[in-house]
């Protein structure tokens, strides 16, 4: 089958049940075949229906830019439309406004046009390396990608359509719907302010082009430096409430502890809890997995850094797994939202190494050899350590 | 298989990767994909995998389970709980133990 997905330009054919690659990821059932779904390179299937599939991490050492047929995907509800006519689309505007509306992408179109690079990070990326583990979705590091988005400001629909004074939040619906009429709808809500921030935007183009239907074709929310289960897909309504949203997706679903890093003991119960909301600050080695064996000599390591939205001041990596830090060089800056590449140095003797990497944010935080946990599996982002041969 | 080399022939006519970075304007036309069938997923065998097959596959493929780190009792009962009350899967009271026990046998820590 991959022979034969060779000979269409790389497209495998497989699927799950087939002799194929799997890739293992390092913690029980991890075992996640390679598999290319429609308009999208062969990635790790993490569940097939509702599509779940996870970018095989290499990619992130090809460029700061995650190509669209490489970018994770992630659905709650089977009900996907398979076939999607742009043209035909339409946003429907409604709730606590003065105006509604019903905007197609032409009506977009006439709209400033914002285009912007950020991370779209899944609440669950990691979720696999927790411990004690917990039930979810089970990726590894491969839910996030960073694309740069083109678009018109959520503010500016929000503006034409006229919010009335008691608006309070703003509900996010796509076309996507459950298979029993019983499961509850996947809505998401902002609050008004967040949602007329001068970042959060409807995009219709990915990297400069259609964006891929798993993707959420033809267009979808983009609230930067927000966990990507904000980034309604397939954009269908916008709904301004009178009230805080108390839908099952927002009230149940996606609720953090209320405490410093989102962190609390294996175990304890009775917390409160808050809507899971700006990425915490990460980084990764990108060119080096963790048990790889490399030559000595001098060579480079490389990685990728990003946060929430404050922008990356500084990464450090080490070599003696923590103990002692320097400064990695940061490379071109594709503004606060995006991943920033970083490069460092190593004069590599022979020997065994802990490589480590750590970023800091402009905001001052750090990230922490400790990890957090918490019943959700959310917002891991503790400091990555790689182990290296050097022979 | 064939429906594969259909939906990939579409693409390939439907113009996907019409706009380029000069042309920023939104998408037009359609855009049609098959997403593969997963009706070979299929669960353990094992006492109770009946229930499973009827109860669980209505909504998403077998691998949401198979993936799992492996739960205890406790846990598949929070999750079979919460297919019935919050999902709203049609799971009779009188299944439920049926499914946590298979679940708890074939997929436990």
């Amino acid at each position: 089958m991959v022979a034969a997905g060779a000979a269409l330009g790389g497209i495998s054919l497989a699927t799950a049940a087939d002799a194929q690659t799997v890739v293992d990821l390092p913690f029980v059932n991890g075992q996640r075949p390679l598999t290319a779904f429609p308009q999208k390179r062969p990635l790790l299937q993490v569940t097939p229906r509702p599509p779940q599939l996870e970018t095989p991490f290499a990619i992130f050492d090809d460029g700061v830019f995650t190509p669209n047929d490489a970018f994770f995907v992630r659905w709650h509800l089977a009900g996907i439309p398979q076939s999607v006519d742009a043209s035909m689309h339409r946003i429907k505007v409604t709730g606590a406004v003065q105006r509604e509306l019903l905007l197609s992408l032409d009506d977009l179109a006439t709209m400033r046009t914002i285009e912007i690079t950020a991370v779209n990070q899944c609440s669950g990326n990691s979720r696999g390396f927790f411990a004690p583990r917990v039930a979810g979705g089970q990726w590894g590091n491969g839910a996030m990608g960073n694309a740069r988005w083109t678009g018109v400001r959520l503010r500016d629909i929000l503006t034409r359509a006229g919010l009335q004074s008691n608006a309070k939040q703003v509900q996010f619906r796509g076309l996507d719907g459950p298979v029993l009429p019983e499961t509850p709808a996947f809505k998401k809500a902002l609050d008004v302010d967040v949602a007329r921030g001068d970042d959060v935007i409807v995009a219709y183009l990915m990297n400069g082009q259609p964006m891929p239907l798993l993707n959420g074709f033809p267009v979808r929310l983009i609230v930067p430096g927000w966990y990507a289960t904000y980034w309604v897909k397939m954009l269908a309504e916008i709904t301004v409430l009178d009230h805080v949203d108390d839908n099952f997706w927002m009230k149940t679903a996606y609720r953090i502890p209320d405490t410093p890093a989102a962190n609390i003991a294996p175990g304890t119960t009775g917390f409160a809890t808050i809507p899971i909301n700006k990425l915490n600050v990460r980084s990764f080695v990108t060119n080096i997995a963790d048990g790889a064996t490399i030559s000595a000599g001098s060579t480079s390591l490389r990685g990728i850094a990003f946060d929430g939205g404050n922008g990356v001041r500084r990464v450090e990596i080490s070599i003696d797994g923590g103990r002692t830090w320097r400064n990695a060089i940061l490379e071109q800056d594709y503004g606060k939202y995006s991943f920033r590449r970083w490069n460092a140095r190593w004069d590599a003797r022979p020997g065994a190494y802990d490589v480590a990497v750590r970023a800091s944010s402009n905001d001052g935080v750090m990230q922490k050899a400790t990890p957090i946990w918490n019943p959700g599996g959310y917002m891991r982002n503790s400091i990555e350590t790689y182990r290296v041969t050097v022979s | 298989m064939k429906k594969w080399w259909i939906a990939l022939a579409a693409l390939s006519s439907i113009g996907v990767g019409v706009a380029t970075a000069a042309n920023l304007a939104p998408p037009q036309g359609t855009v049609t994909i098959v997403l593969p069938s997963d009706a070979r997923t299929s669960f353990k065998p094992g006492a109770g995998v009946e229930t499973a097959q009827r109860y669980c596959l209505t909504c998403h493929s077998s691998a949401y389970v198979s993936i799992q780190p492996g739960l205890s009792t406790a846990q598949w009962t929070a999750e079979v709980e919460k297919m019935k009350n919050v999902y709203g899967a049609p799971i009779p009271d009188d299944q439920v133990s049926t499914l946590v026990t298979y679940l708890a046998t074939e997929y436990g820590l």
